[in-house]
């Protein structure tokens, strides 16, 4: 036992008891190491770099950012406002090419793709949450899942993805008429109806309270666990980084850390 | 420069294409006005002028043989200035080099011409020498198609022998403006001319000596035309007057003042419908502009500026919009008319232009032009600048849709959700979809209403040649003769088929009311010239009583059953009594018809013929039009295969640029419409269109949300504006129908198609231009950014 001999200290502590809470699922996936990982690779970058020119101002977003998403695994990017994580995102999400260097999904390079592949690609593989949700205010909760179901490859029903996310009850309600915290779960439903391979979020709690902001990342962490679904999160609160696998720090543009979590907390134990 | 002036500068330059989309609608209505107006005001002057000037008489009558002691008598009637008497008939003409004959009007000139009432004006070569009964002077269009110059010879027959005439000169006269020869559809300068010979020489021609037979008359300013009409007819009937009649009556003046009503008619009926749709457009965009503005007005508000300065500053905003459009309108206006004026004048031959400034016109289309973006912008602004400073600097709410009947009806159809998405947006927005439909709507009936000319073309046409007038050759007689003169008609080289008519003026009563017309018998087994309705079909005459067009009948208002008195204008000159017993939709006809049995055994006389159809081989069309060159006794001559080509030529000419210019001004309302509407659609909605595209939605299922509402609300405007625009072709059929032309209305699938297909075509170009700038969007920004 890891306490023999030694009373465990607060953290561990902390830990053993989340690891016995835990459904199944998500404790086996608990302390992955990307170096040994035997799962296979979702995405992979390699020195992407992304310059801004607005006339003859040269703006490095990104400096040779080399990263690396698994299946299934959890990944938060930290970095202070104007650090690169949302470009980095963009990129990862066919959202705005690199100036240099290469993506790859799986095998594909993505910065070889055409505007058609890359739609396709997002249509596929990807689901986006934003930080002000992105809902089409004329659609109900039901219908805006439903936009993505009608055009998706092997997706849920509107109704599973709505109460995967625990909103179900509230599905025939136009976003005018929803909380913010009821406005993003609808967003991630809408973003996993297609069962996508990769979760892309944006600052997904920016906008909302800690009450819903908790909410939220546990509709996020659920999906992570039951359908194994890789999750990028960006953030620029440093106590969510503690509910993933692993976290990405940048700063000016490049990686400054990109460590193990060893210990995982529940979301519901963030606040802030 | 006032920092918001400097604001104002930099808006308008950023909505330059909404507001060219606006100014060019509003613009084309004030170009119509000015065109419209001052065209018709400088034609109406000019022909007052010209008619001022050369003596233009006010009435008209035609008798067969007067003494000339009689115009004394005449001028000495109540209510008459001056009176004139002349000679007048028609010859067939032998021209040089032309295989057909022409015809001519000729007209005795008197030795003092300074006194004479229509007096023609010399444009080129000298007047006839009074004594040389050879020489004439013939009207300028004539003399120029036929190169007629001073000093050409060409032959007539004239008083029943063959005359070689001199040409000495060209003239012009305010009778004459629009030269249309008897049986005839358009003016054929080649083929039908104005002679003025000699009195002299003309009344030796006819035995007229010391008498005439036309009359032409001046009213004093305080007449009664009425009384002045009724004292000559009797005066003239006991010298077989046919009855006299005004201005209104007298076929240029006629046609001439048609024209001059159609530009009245354009200049009131198509502005406002512009008008009114720019007025829509400016409050539509200045609504959009200022919902993005809404913060910077709380903060201007905030500052310390007033709401009189900031509804100041949008108001210019919507005046400078006005300006562009006034001044565009106002400009090409005015090379409209030019053009216009240049098309009229060569057309109708006018010596001369007193060109209207146009300032009036303008000046109404400039404040008219102002008033419409103004009032269009109105509401906008004061919404606007009627909130306190603190809501309006904090974003709006976020538009509410809710569960209402419409939409659960939409919602049980089970559509795609990007349907959804259009249908949602267009019963959240009521008002702005209605303005599109509205735009678009007014359109399809722009151009209904303007193709719509085309088809009562095609229909006075078809009934004109090929049911009413299925003969080659009409041959007027210059007196009636006995029927066995068609048989004569059937020897004639060529001639198939040759048939009997018979017309002659009559003046029909009923009640209070009366007609001066022509009354038309019918010969039994007539094949060539039949009586048709507007249905295309053949009426057959009963046998007894008379058959009216429905015009002839509305203006008399008779009925069938009614008894009519047909007072014979010719010998016999008795007064019969003859029921109506049919009354047919006839649009081009306002002829009273009959049995020919019937009519000759009322008027107690053999049957006998006025015209003559002939039905002919063409391959023997030299040798025929030989013979008809000297035949005597001819008053008027139809070529009805010459009229046809000649129709189907100008026709052919004119209609593909009147189609164009019909589409261009008819589609700009759509374009204006459609593209602000579309703009406002990409500005509002960027956010979401940009959402889908992250979703994975492909630029062609994106674009299908912007360019499906857009081509929806078209298809849905199109029956509409089909139903607007029958109403108003109905309007304009009878607002340009006119006692001697009623145009009919009718109007074919070919018509109703090709507008909405330009319409449809128009509005589509106009959403994808807009739809161009969707690859635009960067969709990293466009999802970062809320609103």
């Amino acid at each position: 036992m890891m306490w023999a001999g030694a009373p465990p200290s607060p953290p561990q502590l902390r830990q053993i008891k989340e690891t016995i809470r835990r459904p199944a699922t998500l404790r086996r996936m608990t302390h992955p190491d990307p170096a040994q990982s035997d799962r296979a690779a979702v995405f992979r970058a390699e020195g992407v770099t992304r310059v801004y020119r607005t006339g003859a101002v040269a703006v490095h977003a990104l400096r040779g950012v080399d990263l690396r998403l698994d299946e299934a695994e959890m990944v938060v990017l930290l970095g202070a406002s104007g650090s690169g994580k949302s470009t980095l995102m963009n990129i990862l999400g066919a959202l705005d090419p690199p100036t240099e260097g290469r993506v790859f999904f799986r095998d594909r390079d993505l910065t070889r793709a055409s505007d058609r592949q890359l739609t396709a690609f997002r249509r596929d593989h990807v689901g986006f949450v934003f930080q002000f949700y992105n809902l089409v205010p004329s659609l109900t909760a039901r219908e805006n899942v439903a936009l993505v179901t009608e055009i998706a490859r092997d997706p849920m029903t509107p109704e599973e993805a709505l109460a995967r996310v625990n909103i179900d009850h509230r599905m025939d309600h136009f976003p005018a008429e929803l909380s913010g915290g009821e406005q993003q779960r609808v967003a991630i439903a809408r973003a996993i109806a297609k069962r996508p391979e990769v979760l892309l979020c944006d600052e997904p709690t920016g906008a909302l309270d800690s009450t819903t902001g908790v909410q939220v990342l546990e509709a996020l962490a659920q999906v992570n666990a039951d359908l194994g679904t890789a999750t990028v999160l960006i953030t620029h609160n440093a106590d969510i980084q503690r509910i993933a696998d692993r976290v990405v720090v940048l700063a000016d543009g490049r990686v400054v850390r990109d460590e193990v979590n060893t210990e995982r907390i529940a979301p519901s134990e963030v606040s802030w | 420069m006032s920092p918001l002036d400097r604001k104002l500068l930099r808006d308008l330059r950023r909505i330059w294409a909404q507001t060219l989309a606006i100014a060019l609608v509003l613009g084309c209505g004030i170009m119509l006005l000015v065109a419209a107006q001052a065209t018709q005001r400088t034609l109406i002057d000019s022909q007052a002028a010209y008619y001022e000037r050369h003596a233009f008489a006010d009435v008209f009558a035609s008798v067969s043989r007067a003494p000339r002691a009689v115009v004394d008598e005449i001028a000495a009637l109540d209510g008459v200035a001056r009176a004139d008497g002349r000679i007048g008939f028609h010859a067939v003409l032998d021209i040089a080099g032309m295989r057909e004959p022409a015809m001519g009007r000729v007209v005795s000139l008197p030795r003092d011409i300074d006194a004479m009432l229509n007096r023609p004006l010399l444009r080129h070569g000298r007047l006839p020498d009074p004594e040389a009964a050879d020489e004439v002077l013939v009207n300028e269009a004539f003399g120029r198609a036929n190169e007629l110059t001073p000093g050409a010879r060409f032959d007539a027959i004239i008083g029943g022998q063959l005359r070689s005439l001199r040409v000495t000169g060209w003239a012009l006269s305010p009778e004459f403006i629009y030269t249309v020869g008897p049986g005839n559809l358009m003016p054929d300068d080649r083929r039908y001319g104005i002679i003025w010979m000699s009195e002299p020489a003309a009344a030796a021609a006819q035995a007229m000596q010391g008498a005439v037979n036309e009359i032409s008359l001046q009213l004093t300013p305080a007449a009664d035309p009425r009384a002045v009409t009724d004292a000559l007819d009797r005066l003239l009937a006991r010298h077989g007057g046919t009855g006299a009649h005004g201005r209104d009556r007298q076929s240029s003046h006629a046609f001439l003042d048609g024209e001059l009503q159609q530009l009245g008619a354009l200049a009131t009926y198509l502005p406002p419908v512009f008008l009114l749709v720019a007025a829509f457009l400016v409050n539509m965009v200045m609504t959009r502009l200022i919902a993005l503005e809404r913060t910077q007005i709380g903060l201007l508000k905030a500052v310390g500026y007033t709401t009189t300065e900031i509804a100041g500053h949008y108001l210019k905003l919507a005046a400078l919009i006005g300006v562009v459009g006034a001044a565009l309108g106002a400009g090409v206006g005015w090379l409209l008319t030019d053009a216009m004026l240049a098309l009229y004048v060569e057309f109708f031959g006018f010596p001369f232009v007193i060109r209207d400034t146009g300032a009036g016109p303008m000046a109404l289309g400039a404040a008219l032009g102002m008033a419409t973006a103004i009032l269009g912008a109105a509401r906008a602004i004061w919404a606007a600048v009627r909130l306190p400073p603190a809501e309006a600097m904090s974003p709006p709410a976020p538009p509410r849709f809710s569960r209402g009947r419409a939409d659960r009806a939409i919602a049980w159809l089970r559509l795609r959700q990007t349907t959804m998405m259009i249908l949602r947006s267009i019963l959240r927005w009521p008002g702005r979809a209605a303005i599109t439909l509205f735009g678009v709507a007014a359109s399809v009936a722009v151009l209904v209403s303007s193709y719509f000319f085309f088809d009562a073309l095609d229909v006075m046409t078809d009934t004109v040649f090929s049911q009413s007038n299925r003969q080659n050759l009409t041959l007027t007689l210059a007196e009636p003769a006995p029927a066995r003169a068609v048989q004569d008609a059937q020897t004639l080289p060529g001639v198939m088929v040759a048939e009997g008519g018979f017309a002659t003026p009559v003046r029909l009563t009923h009640g209070h009311r009366d007609r001066l017309t022509s009354l038309q018998g019918h010969f039994e087994d007539a094949s060539l010239h039949r009586l048709i309705d507007d249905d295309g079909r053949a009426i057959a005459l009963p046998p007894q009583g008379l058959v009216l067009p429905q015009m002839l009948a509305d203006a008399l208002g008779a009925a069938p059953g009614d008894r009519l008195a047909v007072e014979l204008m010719a010998p016999p000159r008795e007064v019969l009594t003859l029921p109506v017993v049919s009354v047919i939709p006839q649009g081009l006809g306002q002829e009273a018809h009959i049995a020919a049995p019937a009519l000759f055994q009322a008027m107690r006389t053999e049957p006998r013929v006025s015209h003559i159809h002939l039905l002919a081989d063409t391959d023997h069309a030299g040798a025929l039009y030989a013979a008809v060159k000297r035949t005597p006794a001819l008053a008027g001559l139809s070529d009805w295969t010459e009229v046809r080509r000649q129709y189907d030529e100008t026709i052919a000419e004119t209609l593909l640029t009147m189609v164009a210019i019909y589409t261009a001004i008819g589609v700009l309302i759509t374009i204006g419409v459609i593209y602000n509407a579309a703009r406002i659609q990409l500005s509002e909605r960027a956010h979401e269109l940009a959402s889908l595209r992250v979703l994975g939605f492909s630029r062609r299922e994106v674009s299908y949300v912007l360019v499906g509402e857009m081509m929806l609300l078209t298809a849905i405007a199109i029956p509409p504006g089909w139903v607007l625009g029958t109403w108003f072709a109905e309007g304009t059929a009878e607002a340009l129908s006119t006692d001697m032309v009623m145009i009919p209305f009718a109007i074919s699938r070919r018509t109703y198609a090709m507008a909405a297909v330009a319409v449809a075509l128009a509005a589509l170009g106009s959403v994808l231009i807009v739809r161009r700038r969707l690859d635009r969007i960067d969709l990293a920004t466009a999802l970062k950014a809320r609103e």
